[in-house]
């Protein structure tokens, strides 16, 4: 399966995976909605497994792996049926955590690295404001100097483990001269740390196991050895990690939509209705059929551009379609895998109405779909 | 102590096998495979003596076709030192199985062959046994905890009647029962030591075994489907369907 793209160590890290979903995951999911959050011990117990230090290096417990494992490890997740889990988790691994290993120095990932791969501590990356989403330009939480550290002022919005994480990466503007994009830096801020405080816990449509946060920074003063990477240098490490973060949340989206379809097969094959099942019915069989021909396509795709991120080249246009496609059609595979659950479909019991819920929000985080496709279509002026 | 374990390639236990439509036996085309559970979990068991410092080398052996390799390897993420791939490409029955163990064992001179009491697949629970009896060395078949004193073993079985102990010299054949351990997940680092080590790859022919079956297979199909149930509204309806429709009882 998949010899085109996957190793066979990569075959076996997505058997581990869908393995501890079925039995770690699968089981606890419900009451971890209900709680709002994800238990830390099963992030540890991730760690142990090497699932949270996919990408890092070798000597903080990492295993060196591509960008096609993370796909791996999201799609896998995605089949839990629980999106807040999974986003609780991939945030960590691959939203927050590539920053300080994108542009961390060697102390900071000394520091934080080992702590993070195992599962100790849970990171967070907090760029988004009320006023900022996609248009990251437009925040307006700064940072000024005042002697040998930073006093950090302003809000920050949608955070997802902004709750109960414990490293916050942070953007602020260090320098409001000059074009936004020149003058963003991100800084490391510990939970506890003076002037920091989550100011609410928000109540979310769907992802109801993950906690997301309103976050408020106060006069934080924050340490100048806690510029991750250089000053002013904050945008650019943002826009590095996008392709990775859209890619997952493809990955997800495609993990996720596969399941549904299989829940629902199995849904309609068994239900009966004027005397023969679902399945025997035309059009219910082909609408799942052409579904299936979609996530397929889908999965490729995403394959596809994570192959290329992993061999270095530039996938902007690939993963930005990826993205776009793939969040938009687990909302699509969501509604008809509902519509045909009936009634069942519609009741809090039913995993189906869980991933109806949770899907909504992958067309609008990590770059809404509006935007992916402005990336492509910047890409497809013919001159 | 050196151990020999087991693990078979069979078709995952989540997967509805099918018989396929001429019948010549179950439909496995692009069907997930993995290590059949109860060889998961004699290998767990061989991993635990290593870690307890009973064992001190760990085997990992699959009978199978080439893509076998897979649970070879995984058997060695979980924490196996190497492998050997009996390969071949005819689906052996437990008798050609237990002799090439018995081949190796003869090679490697094993102190225990650790295997799981059978396969999901053909659900023999035949190659322990014969192993064995070929081997002449003492057995403790559906082991629900293994005790290591020296060379003497205890291991406690499950039996219809309950649990029996037995006691035992080394070498021994033990098979695994589903309540002795549950198996660990391969972790990812594990994962990637397993690449680097040996999986040395010999056929029957080479062991010198005769692999010619013994059972012909006729015919395979699916069981029966099941007649939906009726209510019946008193006992003496039930009774009555008993004993004039069903005629069990008279």
């Amino acid at each position: 399966m998949n010899q085109l793209y996957f190793s066979e160590e990569q075959n076996m890290l997505r058997e581990q995976i869908r393995r501890f979903v079925e039995q770690e995951i699968v089981p606890n999911g419900e009451q971890w909605e209900e709680d709002g959050f994800v238990p830390r011990d099963v992030l540890r117990k991730m760690g142990d497994l090497g699932l949270l230090g996919i990408r890092y290096g070798e000597e903080y417990g990492g295993s060196n792996m591509n960008t096609l494992s993370s796909v791996i490890l999201a799609e896998e997740l995605g089949r839990s049926t629980f999106g807040g889990f999974v986003a609780t988790v991939m945030v960590h691994t691959d939203m927050a955590s590539p920053h300080l290993e994108n542009f961390g120095n060697k102390t900071q990932k000394d520091k934080y690295m080992p702590d993070l791969i195992s599962g100790k501590k849970i990171c967070v990356v907090a760029v988004t404001e009320p006023d900022a989403g996609s248009d990251v330009q437009g925040m307006r939480t700064t940072a000024t100097e005042d002697g040998d550290s930073y006093l950090l002022n302003g809000s920050k919005m949608f955070i997802t483990n902004g709750v109960k994480g414990d490293v916050y990466f942070v953007a602020a503007k260090t320098d409001t001269s000059v074009k936004a994009s020149r003058g963003i830096t991100i800084f490391i801020v510990e939970k506890g740390m003076e002037g920091f405080s989550v100011s609410r816990a928000l109540d979310k449509q769907g992802w109801r196991s993950s906690d997301t946060a309103e976050l408020v920074f106060d006069n934080c003063r924050v340490p100048k050895e806690n510029i991750l990477g250089e000053l002013n240098k904050g945008f650019y490490s943002i826009m590095k990690n996008f392709q990775n973060e859209r890619t997952v949340l493809a990955a997800q989206s495609i993990g996720e939509a596969s399941k549904a379809l299989e829940i629902t097969l199995q849904y309609v094959q068994d239900r009966k209705a004027f005397g023969e099942t679902l399945w025997d019915k035309q059009t219910i069989r082909q609408r799942l059929a052409m579904l299936q021909a979609k996530v397929e396509a889908g999965r490729q795709l995403t394959y596809h551009a994570a192959w290329l991120d992993s061999m270095g080249q530039d996938c902007v246009k690939e993963v930005s379609m990826a993205k776009a496609f793939c969040c938009e059609l687990v909302n699509e595979t969501m509604y008809t895998c509902q519509q045909f659950h009936g009634g069942f479909g519609y009741i809090r019991e039913s995993a189906i109405e869980r991933m109806v819920r949770d899907a909504r929000v992958q067309s609008i985080g990590g770059g809404a779909t509006e935007v992916m496709l402005e990336e492509i279509s910047k890409r497809s002026i013919v001159d | 102590m050196k151990i020999l374990v087991a693990v078979k390639r069979v078709a995952d236990y989540n997967v509805k096998v099918r018989a396929k439509s001429d019948n010549t036996g179950p439909d496995l085309a692009n069907v997930k495979m993995a290590i059949n559970p109860f060889c998961e979990i004699a290998v767990e068991e061989a991993v635990r003596m290593k870690e307890n410092g009973i064992a001190s080398e760990i085997i990992a052996v699959s009978v199978g076709p080439q893509s076998a390799q897979e649970q070879v390897r995984t058997a060695l993420a979980l924490g196996a030192d190497r492998g050997i791939l009996v390969q071949t490409d005819t689906d052996l029955e437990p008798l050609a199985i237990a002799k090439c163990f018995k081949a190796i064992c003869d090679n490697e001179k094993p102190d225990m062959v650790l295997l799981g009491k059978q396969a999901i697949d053909g659900d023999n629970n035949q190659t322990g046994q014969m192993i064995a009896a070929l081997t002449g060395w003492s057995q403790a078949t559906f082991a629900s905890e293994i005790t290591i004193d020296g060379d003497a073993v205890t291991v406690i079985r499950e039996v219809d009647a309950g649990l029996q102990t037995v006691k035992l010299k080394l070498p021994a054949v033990i098979t695994a029962d589903l309540r002795l351990n549950e198996p660990r997940y391969a972790s990812l680092p594990n994962i990637m030591k397993a690449k680097k080590k040996t999986i040395d790859n010999t056929t029957p022919e080479e062991l010198g075994v005769d692999t010619s079956p013994r059972v012909t297979l006729l015919k395979a199909a699916p069981p029966a489907e099941r007649q939906a149930g009726v209510k019946v509204e008193d006992v003496a309806e039930l009774i009555d369907k008993l004993k004039n429709e069903a005629k069990v009882i008279s």
